[in-house]
């Protein structure tokens, strides 16, 4: 078989990455197992639940359903970006409001919440919810994680 | 299983439209690849099983959304994240932004294209009602040239269209000059906001001229094997003076509009009962718009 391997060239989280890759690697395996980004979570694989959101040219998108040739000389944002100088206040906000309890979608969540902040910074809690409408969470019930995102904007906007 | 698109796949990635084109024609067992978020499902599960997949979703030649003459043209490529935030669509079709208001959430939008959607071919196309609507033009291009396809011959059952093999959707031509000036409305329910794969949906355009109804357009999806105008109901509407009765008896009539199934989404009871209540409802809303109701 003929597999033509694909020089693809991007940023990740600020750093220069150029990688060979078969031009029909996801960018989900690409993050996760070439690179070692672990917070894009691998939930549902078909595009259903939130868990592999990363930002994209600042835009969200889903890791599961991307092609790694897709993203060459694109920007991606990862949540070990966004934590890369300690906890955002969005993480802050999810732990002191009880937003996580197993974490797997965790990291999709704070992605999203992250993108609305900067789209809509005095969001209401029907904006929260048409925001975070793509991502699912077994555990929390949401009521805590919207209370989080709520209480991370507020924060932001009195700082 | 879903993690990886299985091994005997070969991806090809084409300089232009041009070169995408050959590909098509040339090879044997071929899919194209937009934005993915239908296709790379497919191949995950193996519902499809292309030898080449030839990725067009990058052809900046394919991104565009212009307004020439009465008509917006746009680029198959063009994402429905880029539908929902142009301004020209917003002012000159606010049917087809309304439509993509409702489609999916914001990851989804970000990648999915409406060549994609079109393409497809799903009953439960949400761009595929308001396009029925404003009687777009679909143009599909091969090696051999091009050719217009007027939306209402394009789709021939569930994920199957007008298209040769080796032809491309490679613009979505969209007249909306006689529609200027109208009510507009789009009502869909689906099982979850955000995974908003639609049981049932209405896109309704209504024009009133001197106290009547001078025009008026209405399209469904997820009601039969192909989204599907409802002449039945715009018939009985047409040269009307617009009135709560005319509304509720006209919607009634969308039952022989349509041919829905039992799925594990919905019965067909249910799918018929909300076809009536999501015409009237449509009907009521974009009546509204043009402030006669
Ligand atoms: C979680 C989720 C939610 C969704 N919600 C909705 C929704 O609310 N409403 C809705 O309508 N859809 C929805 N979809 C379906 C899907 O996102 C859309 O149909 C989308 O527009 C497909 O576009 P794409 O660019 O991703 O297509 P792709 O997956 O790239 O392609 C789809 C098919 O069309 C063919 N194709 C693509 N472009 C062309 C072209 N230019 N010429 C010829 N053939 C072409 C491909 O070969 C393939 O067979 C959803 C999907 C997911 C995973
Ligand atoms: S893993 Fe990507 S959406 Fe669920
Ligand atoms: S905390 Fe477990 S899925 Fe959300």
């Amino acid at each position: 078989m003929c597999i033509n391997m694909v020089k693809v060239a991007f940023k990740v989280n600020g750093e220069h990455i150029e990688l060979d890759v078969s031009p029909r690697e996801l960018l989900i395996n690409t993050l996760r197992s070439k690179l070692g980004l672990t917070s894009v979570k691998y939930g549902c694989g078909i595009g259903e639940c939130g868990a592999c959101t990363v930002l994209v040219n600042g835009e969200p998108v889903l890791a599961c359903l991307t092609l790694t040739v897709d993203v060459n000389s694109k920007d991606i944002i990862t949540l070990e970006g966004l934590s890369k100088n300690g906890l955002t206040d969005i993480q802050r906000a999810f732990i002191e409001e009880g937003a996580i309890q197993c974490g797997y979608c965790t990291p999709g969540f704070i992605i999203m919440a992250e993108y609305m902040l900067r789209e809509v910074p005095n969001p209401t809690i029907s904006d929260v919810k048409e925001y975070l409408k793509g991502n699912l969470c077994r555990c929390t019930g949401y009521i805590n994680i919207f209370r989080a995102v709520l209480k991370a904007a507020k924060s932001r906007v009195s700082r | 299983m879903m993690y990886v698109i299985p091994e005997d796949i070969e991806f090809i990635v084409p300089v232009d439209l041009r070169e995408a084109l050959e590909l098509i024609n040339k090879l044997n067992n071929v899919k194209a690849l937009a934005g993915g978020t239908d296709l790379v499902v497919d191949l995950k599960t193996g519902r499809f099983k292309p030898k080449y997949v030839v990725y067009i979703g990058g052809l900046k030649e394919l991104r565009y959304i212009r307004d020439n003459n009465g008509s917006l043209h746009i680029g198959a490529v063009t994402t429905i994240q880029e539908i929902l935030d142009s301004k020209i669509i917003a002012e000159k079709a606010p049917l087809l932004r309304a439509a993509t208001e409702k489609f999916a959430y914001w990851q989804i939008r970000n990648t999915a294209t409406i060549g994609g959607n079109l393409c497809n071919a799903s009953p439960a196309a949400d761009t595929a009602p308001p396009l029925l609507v404003y009687e777009a033009i679909i143009k599909a291009e091969s090696v051999r040239g091009s050719r217009l396809i007027p939306i209402r011959e394009f789709f021939k059952g569930p994920r199957q269209t007008a298209l040769e093999r080796d032809e491309l959707v490679t613009e979505i031509i969209v007249p909306y000059k006689d529609l200027e000036n109208s009510g507009y409305s789009y009502f869909k329910v689906g099982r979850r906001r955000g995974y908003d794969i639609s049981l049932v949906a209405v896109a309704c355009v209504v024009k009133v001229e001197g106290g009547v109804i001078s025009d008026v357009r209405l399209a469904l999806n997820s009601v039969a094997p192909i989204p599907v105008r409802a002449m039945n109901v715009e018939k009985t509407l047409i040269g009307k003076k617009p009135s709560l009765e005319i509304i509720e008896e006209s919607s009634k009539l969308v039952v022989y509009d349509i041919s829905p199934i039992s799925d594990v989404r919905a019965p067909i009871e249910y799918r018929q009962y909300m076809a009536k209540l999501l015409t009237r409802e449509a009907l009521l809303e974009a009546l509204k718009k043009t402030g006669v109701m």
